[in-house]
């Protein structure tokens, strides 16, 4: 059982928060001040599909779901589920 | 040297001989310079498609390397469900031949993996969800392949240990089944195909993990290992758990996350239940052991792991949904748990295909049903390597479709690495 520090809550069991996946990836950025309406397909399929899945420390999303409900960002060791820090993702009050 | 075929003269002799004569089933061979083909991954899938380069496509300077022991991955740490009843074109003709082969197998490798078709009974609790199965299961048989609808009362005949009491928590409304499906023995895949490679030349190298590739002007010419450099021809990955970590060292980042699954045991009763009984609504899928274990497994930890371990709460989770379903089951003892890490593909479909560095092959992403597929991912990918290119059964397994679009998701949904 992971005990997820949540910046607002404290220590919390893994099952009250939901997994959000790598919170590294990152859409690729369009030009919207040409206004034209340029995709970046192969950024886009990568954005959606591509993984770096490491075997060691992972910064990842979740969400506090049965608790205060915000997005956290954590870094965790995808081995030996050591966690290493936590805090409020963008938007959340974090950046 | 005593004839090595196991037969029933030579179980005789065996017995005879106070069982101290029977051969080593694979060699131990020190990796030699150079490789025609080096296959990564000493797991069904790598051992499979060793063994058909040998047989089908005369490649035998080919060898199988493994980081731990044959046998120790995912291939002897599965439900061992056999089935091939998928909805998609693609992935139900590749399935099916690896069920075809399956039929034949333990007379093919010589080494009996005890495959049971004894069916896999997928409940539905509701109409709706009866419907849907059975709109899947006529486009199973449209392709076909065997399937069947079964109502409330031929379920009842068929599993009567489920809950057919009417304050059953999960009310059972009917079911699909495909009678050809059914189990088999892990560990004996595994060892019948390292067993059968081996006497065709294979060499099967354990305790000799890839540490990197060796890749000039875009195409692959050897591997570093932890027993030294391995000139080669071709090379294919075939690490399920481990793809990205392998793939990473040849440049290549993959559609894949790492996740753990686990199963586990009760302690052995008498057999009361010959058949799998899966139900999707509390994602528990239930058979018995030839040692009368009841078998257990669920969904994923829920987050990217490579530790081989799971957590408490997934395994409560599968049990209260085991008791859900058969509740005679609460007065057992749980006697053992344990994990796998899973190759979760972005689609849910397998990954059998050649990749940007020429020679160099992938065979991964096959989330939580590779065991079945093994004998015909070993088929088809060692068409692609001696051919350099795919099998008809694999062409659609690529890695560019997660760029074209043509993803092959059997559910229907976005990008998310937790499906079958
Ligand atoms: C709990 C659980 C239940 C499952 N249930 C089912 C089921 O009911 N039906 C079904 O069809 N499938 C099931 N699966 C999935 C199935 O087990 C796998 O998809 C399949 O076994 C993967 O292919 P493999 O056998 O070749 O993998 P593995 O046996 O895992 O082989 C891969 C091998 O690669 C080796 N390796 C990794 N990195 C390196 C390296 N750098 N160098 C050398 N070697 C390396 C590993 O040590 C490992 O032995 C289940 C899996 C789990 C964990
Ligand atoms: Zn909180």
């Amino acid at each position: 059982m992971l005990l997820i520090p949540c910046p607002v809550c404290g220590e919390r069991p893994e099952d009250e928060f939901g997994f959000g996946g790598d919170a590294t990836v990152q859409p690729p950025v369009t030009d919207s001040a040409s206004g034209q309406a340029e995709v970046d397909i192969d950024g886009f399929a990568d954005y959606l599909y591509l993984r770096e899945n490491p075997k060691g420390r992972h910064t990842e999303l979740w969400v506090h779901r049965y608790g205060c409900r915000r997005w956290l960002v954590v870094e965790r060791d995808t081995v030996t589920h050591e966690l290493y820090s936590s805090r409020l993702a963008a938007g959340e009050g974090g950046e | 040297m005593v004839d090595a075929r196991y037969s029933i003269a030579a179980l005789v002799r065996g017995a005879i001989t106070g069982h101290r004569s029977w051969p080593e089933a694979w060699r131990k061979p020190a990796p030699k310079p150079r490789y025609d083909v080096v296959i990564i991954g000493g797991g069904g899938h790598g051992l499979a498609t060793a063994y058909y380069l040998a047989k089908l496509h005369g490649v035998t300077n080919v060898a199988v390397l493994e980081k731990g022991w044959i046998g120790g991955g995912n291939t002897g740490r599965n439900t061992t469900i056999v089935r091939s009843n998928y909805f998609l074109r693609d992935n139900a003709f590749f399935y099916e031949h690896a069920l075809k082969l399956w039929e034949g197998l333990s007379q093919d490798l010589n080494f009996n993996v005890m495959f049971s078709p004894r069916g896999n009974i997928i409940l539905a609790h509701d109409f709706g969800q009866a419907e849907g199965m059975t709109m899947r299961y006529n486009a199973l048989r449209l392709n076909g392949i065997d399937g069947v609808r079964l109502s409330r009362e031929e379920v009842q005949r068929r599993a009567p240990a489920l809950d057919f009491s009417p304050n059953a928590r999960f009310p059972i409304f009917g079911a699909v089944d495909q009678p050809r499906s059914g189990v088999a023995r892990h560990d004996a895949v595994a060892w019948g195909y390292a067993r059968a490679a081996d006497r065709l030349g294979v060499d099967i190298i354990e305790n000799c993990e890839v540490t990197g590739f060796d890749i000039k002007d875009g195409a692959v010419t050897g591997v570093q290992t932890s027993r030294g450099d391995i000139a080669t021809g071709k090379v294919g990955i075939a690490v399920a758990g481990h793809s990205s970590e392998v793939a990473r060292m040849a440049g290549l980042r993959l559609p894949i996350e790492t996740h753990l699954l686990q199963a586990m045991v009760s302690e052995p009763v008498k057999p009361f239940l010959d058949t799998v009984v899966i139900s999707p609504s509390l994602h528990v899928y239930v058979s018995q052991t030839d040692k009368g274990e009841v078998l257990m497994g669920g969904a994923l930890d829920g987050y990217n792991s490579y530790s081989q371990r799971g957590t408490w709460p997934t395994v409560e989770d599968v049990v209260s949904s085991a008791v859900g379903m058969i509740p005679r089951l609460k007065s057992l003892r749980l006697m053992r748990t344990w994990g796998g890490v899973m190759d979760m593909s972005m689609d849910g479909s397998p990954i059998i295909a050649k990749t940007p560095v020429e020679r160099l092959y992938l065979n991964g992403g096959w989330c939580y049903g590779g065991f079945k597929a093994t004998p015909g991912s070993g088929w088809v990918f060692a068409h692609t390597i001696a051919n350099d290119a795919p099998h008809s059964l694999n062409e659609a397994f690529s890695l560019e479709r997660f760029r074209s679009g043509r993803l092959l998701s059997e559910r229907g949904a976005g990008n998310y690495p937790h499906y079958h």
